[in-house]
């Protein structure tokens, strides 16, 4: 039966493959091509080198993206795991322990829930839901409770040094539920002799979620950490809904989806558009690649 | 044109691009997508239909029974005129044809791929937040030559041609260079759009004030607004910062003649330093210090125009859609009421009464569809004088037939819009740089935000928004635009 084997296989794997190659591949190797050219998006392209590559170099807005990448690059992640973290903790071992069996704190089955909310929602409507709450007058859920106790509003999205961490709030907002769930999953699999064991020897709440929580938890923390990356590099819908003029004030909020975006669609320059779209695949191909790297270590066994 | 309402629905549009780039790997493959029914080039299926047999009723020699197929932006004027007005009187002169409507919020996404793969619709209505590149649409030869149409025989009277139906200026709005460098009109702007600042009449009566010509005569009202705790002047910094560069630009060209927008629009090196420019940004800047609100600039249009509704802002800037964008939230008795830009200087080159005005709202006929002729032939439809009456009648805006508004009772915003229109005379003037180079037109935008509230001065504000501008008319893939 050996001979049958191969178009056995074959056969099963050409249609995934071909998918694959027709809506993946094929598409990235276009965006290679179209990023050498100045493709206006109705005539033929026409081939220009890396003169866009050259452009990008001396672009204000591209670097500016870049940077913004770099701050969500480091807060995203650690902010959101900092936080999922500790409620996940909360809910599922942070209470008494009743019959050698840990606890989450009271009321965590509803919590629970009410954390995975805004996973829920798709994230347009997330930024439509904070228009009204950083809406920067009376109307606003904010500051209309600021300015009743007669305090002077907060111009989240508009003050340039303030605009970016409204941003960023959201997005943390938005992922925390995620991660609660996946870090209750990851400390539901630790064996529960392990804490008590610990708590025999003494060991403080504290400990126990930096002794035996953490470094049990550290492939889910890894995968979290690629994850919120990536998702670093996006952010596009809640920039382009929420902030102020597209990424303003003065692209204090852009990022590089938000000007492939204005570049392919607004200027109509899909060429240049598409350098910008290859660079941001190789920062996020590089992230992901270091990522992995730094962060191997021995996983415990138990 | 980039100047119409916005519709504030962008949720669709942002929502059917956040899934494409949900995750920041997947925006490289999008924009490939595109490319991929894009740049294989197919010329599609895009056999042009034969002529039919010219006839007096039938100067342009439309086939019959070939169909043709419209799309109409769902904007601030809807879609209704089309529907109800144009696309009936196209049937009646030709019930063989089949017309096939549709109407988008996203000009642009809708419609690149079809002209990408050749198989483009007859009629567009190119307008909207989302609208198509006219420079691109020039450059690759997809517009039609609409010279045929402008000399034809108009429908109400056939010894008049088309042309000598409607404004003066509004064919040559409409014309564009092509690679070759000759000049041919391509675009139809059919509505006629006055800018200027909006009040209220109702809030100005109550309270015995009287729109000010001068500049002076406008700071000591702003004053007087501001004492009885409404806000004097705002204008929307999240989505609308190009109705207070128009403000601005219209001041330039106030203090130092039409040329000024001319030198701009051409791309001449230091247009934007030119002393009237700074001169009017200096003066607003001013304005946006003392009598606006800091807030506004997070805020939308439509929120900055419900509160000048709601009698909280008092003067406003826009175009003279306003009236009817707002109809929904317009208090009864409200009286929308547009005044010209005052004027700041007593040795200004233009009179106060001076003011912005154009043919808004673009239309063309795409040279590559399968029935070009019928498209011209819908366009001189909508130039009759019942095409024009029924979209003024439908959306309460003057058209630039002056048949079709003929002792039209308009609503009493359009009316004064058109009063001023009337007043100024000869002094009428516009600018095209956005719709040329619409990298210039987002830089402007970001660069009145930054001078209205306060972050930059005038110096700082002409130097960037310069520098952008040299920058383009370097830039060798950005066609160029000559008026």
């Amino acid at each position: 039966m050996r001979h049958g084997k191969y178009p056995f296989v074959i056969g099963f794997l050409f249609a995934p493959v071909a998918l694959y190659v027709t809506f993946v591949i094929w598409p990235y190797a276009q965006a290679f091509q179209i990023s050498m050219t100045n493709w206006r998006g109705l005539s033929a392209p026409q081939w220009v080198g890396f003169d866009n590559y050259r452009r990008l170099l001396d672009d204000g807005a591209f670097w500016k993206a870049v940077q913004h990448h770099g701050v969500l690059l480091l807060a995203l992640p650690l902010i959101t795991i900092a936080i999922a973290l500790l409620f996940a903790f909360l809910l599922n071992v942070g209470g008494k322990s009743s019959g050698g069996q840990r606890q989450g704190v009271w009321g965590s089955k509803f919590y629970r829930v009410v954390f995975f909310f805004p996973q829920v929602l798709a994230v347009a409507i997330i930024a439509v839901l904070f228009q009204m709450v950083y809406r920067p007058n009376e109307s606003g859920l904010i500051n209309g409770v600021l300015m009743k106790f007669g305090m002077e509003p907060i111009l989240f999205l508009v003050k340039p040094n303030l605009a970016l961490w409204s941003i960023i709030a959201v997005l943390v907002w938005q992922a925390v539920g995620f991660y609660v769930v996946l870090f209750s999953a990851g400390m539901a699999s630790i064996p529960g002799e392990i804490y008590e064991a610990a708590e025999m020897d003494g060991a403080s709440k504290v400990t126990l979620f930096f002794r035996v929580t953490l470094p049990l938890l550290w492939d889910t923390l890894q995968v979290a950490w690629v994850y919120l990356g990536i998702a670093a590099f996006d952010a596009f819908a809640i920039v382009a809904v929420l902030s102020v003029d597209g990424g303003g004030p003065d692209g204090a909020t852009t990022v590089l989806a938000m000007e492939i975006y204005r570049n392919a669609f607004v200027y109509s320059k899909y060429g240049y558009a598409s350098a910008m779209g290859v660079a941001l695949f190789f920062l996020t191909l590089t992230f992901a690649a270091l990522t992995l790297r730094l962060s191997k270590r021995e996983s415990v066994e138990y | 044109m980039s100047i119409t309402p916005e519709h504030p629905a962008a949720l669709d549009r942002r929502t059917v691009l956040r899934r494409a780039a949900a995750v920041g790997v997947l925006a490289t493959p999008a924009i490939g997508l595109l490319g991929a029914c894009a740049t294989s080039g197919s010329d599609g299926d895009n056999e042009q239909v034969a002529g039919g047999t010219k006839s007096e009723k039938n100067p342009l020699g439309v086939k019959e029974d070939a169909p043709i197929e419209v799309v109409i932006f769902n904007g601030g004027y809807g879609e209704k005129y089309a529907t109800d007005v144009h696309e009936p009187l196209y049937k009646k002169a030709f019930p063989k044809s089949e017309v096939k409507h549709q109407a988008t919020q996203a000009v642009s996404t809708v419609l690149q791929p079809r002209f990408a793969s050749g198989n483009p619709p007859e009629f567009v209505n190119n307008s909207g937040e989302k609208f198509l590149d006219f420079g691109a649409l020039v450059n690759d030869g997809q517009l039609q030559d609409l010279t045929e149409l402008w000399d034809a025989p108009s429908v109400d009277d056939p010894s008049k041609k088309v042309r000598d139906t409607i404004i003066p200026g509004v064919v040559e709005q409409g014309m564009f260079s092509t690679a070759d460098g000759q000049r041919k009109p391509f675009v139809l702007y059919y509505v006629s759009t006055v800018y200027g600042i909006w009040y209220s009449g109702k809030l100005f009566k109550d309270n015995g004030w009287t729109a000010p010509t001068n500049f002076d005569q406008f700071m000591a009202l702003c004053e007087q607004i501001k004492a009885k705790g409404i806000t004097p002047y705002g204008y929307a910094g999240a989505n609308a910062a190009y109705y207070q560069w128009n403000v601005i630009l219209t001041q330039a060209a106030k203090i130092g003649g039409a040329d000024v927008l001319k030198n701009i629009d051409n791309l001449e090196d230091g247009a934007w330093k030119q002393d009237a420019v700074k001169q009017a940004a200096e003066a607003w800047a001013e304005i946006g210090a003392k009598y606006s609100d800091k807030s506004f600039e997070g805020l939308k249009h439509t929120d900055v125009q419900l509160r000048q509704n709601q009698g909280k802002v008092a003067f406003y800037p826009s175009g003279d859609w306003l009236e009817n964008e707002q109809k929904k939230d317009t208090p009864a008795g409200f009286t929308y009421q547009l005044m010209p830009v005052p004027s700041l200087t007593a040795s200004d080159k233009l009179p106060a009464t001076a003011i912005r005005a154009a043919g808004g709202e673009g239309y063309f006929v795409s040279s590559k569809s399968k029935n070009p002729r019928g498209g011209m032939e819908y366009m001189r439809q909508m130039l009759s004088k019942a095409g024009a009456r029924g979209f003024t009648e439908t959306v309460g805006a003057a058209t630039v037939v002056p048949a079709g508004s003929e002792g039209f009772q308009f609503p009493p915003g359009v009316a004064s819009a058109q009063a001023a229109l009337k007043a100024a005379g000869q002094d009428v003037f516009n600018m095209l740089f956005d719709n040329w180079y619409k990298e210039l037109d987002t830089e402007a935008r970001t660069a009145t935000n930054e001078l209205m509230f306060g972050r930059i001065k005038a110096d700082a504000f002409v130097e960037r928004i310069q520098k952008r501008a040299d920058a383009i008319k370097k830039d060798s893939s950005v066609t160029k635009f000559k008026r």
